[in-house]
C-alpha cells in the first residue's frame, strides 16, 4: 500500500513519519506538499503530521485547514478515503471538521513531552485492529494544546458511537486524573470519525515505531493500517 | 465602495474553563490585587472590510469569524463597525 504525508510550512514531524512508514513499516511512502492541487490517485492512506503548521498563528490547525492540499484531503477523506492525523495533525483536523471537538490549551498551561500510557478502547477500527486486547501501549506525546473538548452530545454520540479509540491511562491501564496529561474529557487520546475512517491522535506513534528507540508500539497502528488494506 | 473598520472580540465561551485567564488571575491575587477575580483573557482582532454598506460589512466579517477567526465551539465573538471617513 503506498501513504502520503502532507507538509505544511512549520510541520516537523514529517521525516519522523516518513521513517516509521519507509524503513519500520516497510511501506511506501511519499511527501505531498501544502500548495499541492491534486492527490495522486494510489494513496491509501494519508498522513497529517505533527509541528506547528503555519506557526499555529490564530488557533493549531486553523490556518493550515485551507491550504490548497486539505481541499484533496478533505474530498478523499468524505470519499472513505483513510486519513490520519497525529497531533497537530489531529488539531488541523477538527478545524475541517473531519472529526467533532476541539483541542483547547493544556489544563496545565505546560507544554508536555513524555512518554504516555494509552489504553485502545476500540480495537475494530483500522487503526487498531493488530492492537491485543489488553495491551497498554507507551507512546510519547509532545504538545501545549491537546486538552479535547466538545460539547456534552457531542461527547454522548463518540461513546455511543464506540469513536473513542485511545485514552490517557496508568501503566496498569487505569484511566484517571493522575493519567490525564492536558485536562483532556475522558482521558481522550484519540478519536475515529463516525465513519471510521479517520483518526485523530495526539500521540505520536512515529515517535516510537523503532526498537532503536527504545519502543515500538507506535509501529502497531501502522501495521493495523497495513492490515486492513492486504 | 465603503470601508469599513472592524473590531472583533473573541472570548472562550462561558463555562468553558479559562486557564490563562486563572493563572493571570492567581498571580495577580498573589501580589497585591487580592481585590481582582474572575479574570478572562481573549482575542482582539482588526481589519478592515471593503463593502456597499454596513449590512453586508456585518456579514462578510460575521463569516469570516465564524469560518476561521474564531472556533465556534469554544469561543464566542463580537463585531463592532466603524465607517472610515476618506480624507
Amino acid at each position: 500500500m503506498k501513504f502520503a504525508i502532507v507538509v505544511f510550512p512549520g510541520s516537523n514531524c514529517d521525516s519522523d513519519a516518513f521513517y516509521a512508514i519507509r524503513d519500520n513499516a516497510q511501506q511506501e511512502v511519499i511527501y505531498l506538499w501544502h500548495k499541492d492541487t491534486t492527490l495522486p490517485k494510489d494513496i491509501d492512506c494519508v498522513i497529517l503530521p505533527g509541528g506547528f503548521s503555519y506557526g499555529d498563528y490564530l488557533r493549531s490547525g486553523a490556518i493550515a485547514r485551507f491550504s490548497p492540499i486539505m481541499q484533496e484531503v478533505i474530498t478523499f477523506a468524505h470519499n472513505g478515503g483513510t486519513v490520519v492525523g497525529i497531533c497537530n495533525g489531529f488539531q488541523v483536523l477538527t478545524e475541517a471538521k473531519l472529526l467533532p471537538g476541539t483541542l483547547m490549551r493544556n489544563n496545565t498551561l505546560n507544554f508536555v513531552c513524555k512518554d504516555v500510557y494509552l489504553k485502545t478502547s476500540n480495537h475494530s477500527t483500522r487503526f487498531t485492529n493488530k492492537i491485543p486486547k489488553d495491551a497498554i501501549l507507551r507512546i510519547p506525546i509532545a504538545h501545549g494544546e491537546g486538552n479535547y473538548y466538545a460539547d456534552e452530545d457531542t461527547i454522548k454520540s463518540l461513546v455511543d458511537n464506540n469513536q473513542i479509540v485511545f485514552q490517557y491511562c496508568d501503566k496498569n491501564g487505569i484511566i484517571g486524573k493522575e493519567s490525564n496529561p492536558n485536562g483532556s474529557l475522558l482521558n481522550i487520546a484519540g478519536i475515529i470519525n463516525k465513519d471510521g475512517n479517520v483518526l485523530g491522535m495526539m500521540p505520536h506513534p512515529e515517535r516510537l515505531s523503532d526498537e532503536i528507540l527504545g519502543g515500538n508500539d507506535g509501529l502497531l497502528i501502522f501495521k493495523s493500517i497495513i492490515d486492513y488494506f492486504k | 465602495m465603503i470601508n469599513y473598520l472592524a473590531n472583533i472580540k473573541i472570548m472562550l465561551k462561558k463555562g468553558i474553563l479559562d486557564v490563562q485567564g486563572k493563572t493571570v488571575e492567581n498571580a495577580l491575587n498573589s501580589m497585591e490585587f487580592d481585590n481582582i477575580h474572575n479574570v478572562r483573557i481573549g482575542k482582539y482582532v482588526e481589519l478592515i472590510v471593503s463593502a456597499k454598506n454596513k449590512e453586508e460589512a456585518r456579514h462578510i466579517v460575521d463569516q469570516a469569524s465564524s469560518k476561521l477567526i474564531a472556533n465556534p465551539i469554544i469561543e464566542d465573538y463580537e463585531i463592532t463597525l466603524n465607517e472610515l471617513k476618506v480624507e
